[in-house]
């Protein structure tokens, strides 16, 4: 498999500039947010790309227009500011009214989680997941990696809903195979076939779980690993299926834990379906994250990095069933 | 093309109507906001008795519309018998406003044919408008957008952001009206933030600005198609000066008539009283 680095956003701006050749119905807005593909996007196709200005609320006002007009919208920000300032915005006029109109508006947020590592708590993205998911009819893609990225380009035209695109900020290297179609309806990929513990993780902590994983493996714990991909809609019965033989379930996020977000939608899905297995949520405390350094030592103060997520393996694996 | 058989007698006789229909449906929905709903009576009746706007009842998302978008929702319970008595939906529906099954509700919903996008929660017409306009030009479309606001909403950040952006771009598909009844929820708009003079500010956005006496339904009418017809490259804004509660006594320069109830036995007396 080719390991390159990428960051999600090019390989998926770079996806949706040569569809608009053809496909006359795409138009890409942004609010005064860029990369080196959306560079080529404006210039190739000046027509349908209009920068806001540095104005969210306005930006999905008018990517909602341009929807009920029958354009599929791609809405372009750093993901905490879209998300929350314009939060209402989404909810009436994506997510409500898309209950009586086709309202296909891509939201692509950029710098889930701590992708801005030292730009401080403002620039972090801990409630986007949660507070996304609460609304009807929208969906929500928190990809891994580029490849998946670029993958879910081509669904964002087909799919005539709205939907919360959450890529990360950094340049990363794939998990998946550029070379394999993957199954986006399912909703999840399960990386590692383990016993007893299995880890479910969602965008950027997927890596570090990989690793989690790796490691455990050469300790003789043979740890399960799921990289959700989909939040929403997530395919319940196929989830469970693939969690039915383990005795404990680890979710790991990027935001803030037992809030709502990944770990919320682990629980709702098990407690729906009465099942005994243990579940322990990993993410961030009730505090925002104003510490300075890497990206990875933020999680280690936060216990959420490899060793971290490594340690609450092994502890449950001891416990065992 | 506004049809020249239009007289001004029979709009006047329409909003005469109209207001009596509003009475109505807040005998029966006393939840209904029934003084901002008064204001706006003859910008409905001059947009679609007065044939300013192109529809199509019976295939209310006909491509050849012209869009409204109505982003002060709460205020138009009188769009209600406008939009019963063309035909877009039964008129019976009128006499069970805000009832359980109805689609009709105190604060308009999309659910509703005829209403374009989400309403009443305030600040969001002029953007999903300047949207449209824009999807419309890059059509090479000839419809309009309009979109119906309140003075107050004017407060709302998000409704400057879209004015900045359809000056921008030249939206001259795009007519907003300012339902200027110059009153708010708690008091005069003047004593709580003055919003003026708000001519200036729209101009300063590079709009076309003109006034009107909004229930003059004459000038009303003949600005609103004219400012439809002017493609010259500006958006338009119609500052429609209005009267909060117009044509009932008891709710005309009452600072707190957004939330004052006619109650159903005064009802009958305040529509014998309409002007």
């Amino acid at each position: 498999m080719i390991i390159e680095k990428k960051t999600m956003r090019d390989v998926f701006i770079e996806r949706i500039c040569n569809r608009m050749e053809s496909d006359r119905s795409l138009f890409f807005l942004s609010a005064d947010f860029g990369s080196p593909k959306l560079d080529k996007l404006r210039a190739d196709h000046p027509d349908r790309f209009v920068n806001v200005g540095i104005a969210e609320q306005n930006l999905v006002n008018v990517a909602t227009g341009l929807a009920l007009e029958g354009y599929t919208v791609y809405a372009y920000a750093i993901a905490p500011f879209m998300i929350m300032r314009a939060y209402e915005q989404i909810r009436n006029n994506l997510s409500l009214l898309s209950h009586t109109h086709q309202v296909n508006v891509n939201l692509v947020g950029v710098g889930g989680g701590l992708s801005y590592d030292v730009s401080g708590p403002t620039h972090h993205s801990m409630e986007d997941i949660s507070i996304i998911r609460t609304l009807p009819n929208m969906t929500v893609f928190s990809p891994s990696d580029w490849v998946l990225a670029e993958q879910f380009a081509d669904h964002t035209i087909a799919a005539k809903t709205p939907k919360y695109l959450r890529f990360d900020g950094k340049p990363l290297p794939n998990i998946h195979d550029p070379a394999s179609k993957i199954d986006l309806k399912k909703g999840f990929i399960e990386l590692v076939r383990g016993e007893g513990v299995c880890i479910v993780s969602t965008g950027y902590m997927t890596r570090a779980a990989l690793l989690a994983v790796e490691r455990l493996a050469k300790e003789g714990i043979k740890t399960g690993l799921i990289d959700v991909f989909l939040i929403k809609p997530l395919p319940e019965q196929q989830f469970l299926d693939a969690i039915s033989g383990y005795q404990h379930i680890v979710t790991v996020e990027e935001g803030f834990a037992g809030k709502g977000g990944l770990d919320s939608l682990a629980a709702s899905i098990l407690n729906s379906r009465q099942s005994r297995q243990s579940l322990t949520g990993m993410g961030f405390g009730d505090a925002y994250v104003f510490e300075m350094g890497s990206r990875d030592s933020l999680h280690a103060l936060s216990g959420i990095d490899e060793q971290g997520i490594a340690e609450k393996v092994r502890r449950l694996a001891r416990r065992g069933a | 093309m506004v049809d020249s058989n239009i007289t001004t007698a029979y709009l006047k006789e329409k909003a005469l109507w109209v207001r009596k229909e509003t009475l109505n449906i807040h005998r029966i929905a006393q939840e209904t906001r029934v003084a901002s709903s008064l204001s706006a009576v003859e910008i409905f009746v001059a947009l679609y008795y007065g044939k300013v706007l192109r529809y199509n009842a019976k295939e209310p998302r006909w491509d050849g519309r012209d869009r409204f978008i109505i982003s002060k929702g709460h205020g138009s319970i009188s769009f209600y018998p406008v939009l019963a008595d063309l035909g877009y939906f039964d008129p019976a529906e009128l006499k069970r406003v805000c009832k359980a099954g109805s689609f009709l509700g105190g604060i308009p919903d999309p659910i509703i044919p005829g209403y374009e996008s989400v309403n009443g929660s305030l600040g969001h017409g002029i953007g999903v408008g300047c949207g449209m306009a824009l999807g419309l030009k890059r059509k090479g479309r000839d419809e309009s957008v309009f979109v119906l606001v309140g003075d107050g909403e004017l407060y709302e950040g998000s409704m400057w952001e879209g004015i900045m952006f359809a000056g921008e771009h030249g939206l001259d598909n795009l007519v907003v009206i300012v339902d200027n009844n110059k009153i708010c929820m708690l008091d005069y708009c003047s004593k709580i933030l003055d919003l003026g003079p708000l001519e200036q500010k729209f101009s300063a956005f590079k709009w076309q600005v003109e006034n009107v006496d909004g229930h003059d339904i004459e000038k009303l009418h003949a600005a609103l198609a004219r400012l439809k017809a002017d493609r010259n490259g500006r958006p338009k804004v119609l500052i429609a000066d209005t009267i909060k509660g117009k044509g009932v006594p008891a709710l005309e320069g009452e600072p707190l008539s957004h939330i004052m109830n006619i109650p159903p036995d005064r009802i009958d007396a305040a529509i014998e009283a309409l002007r």
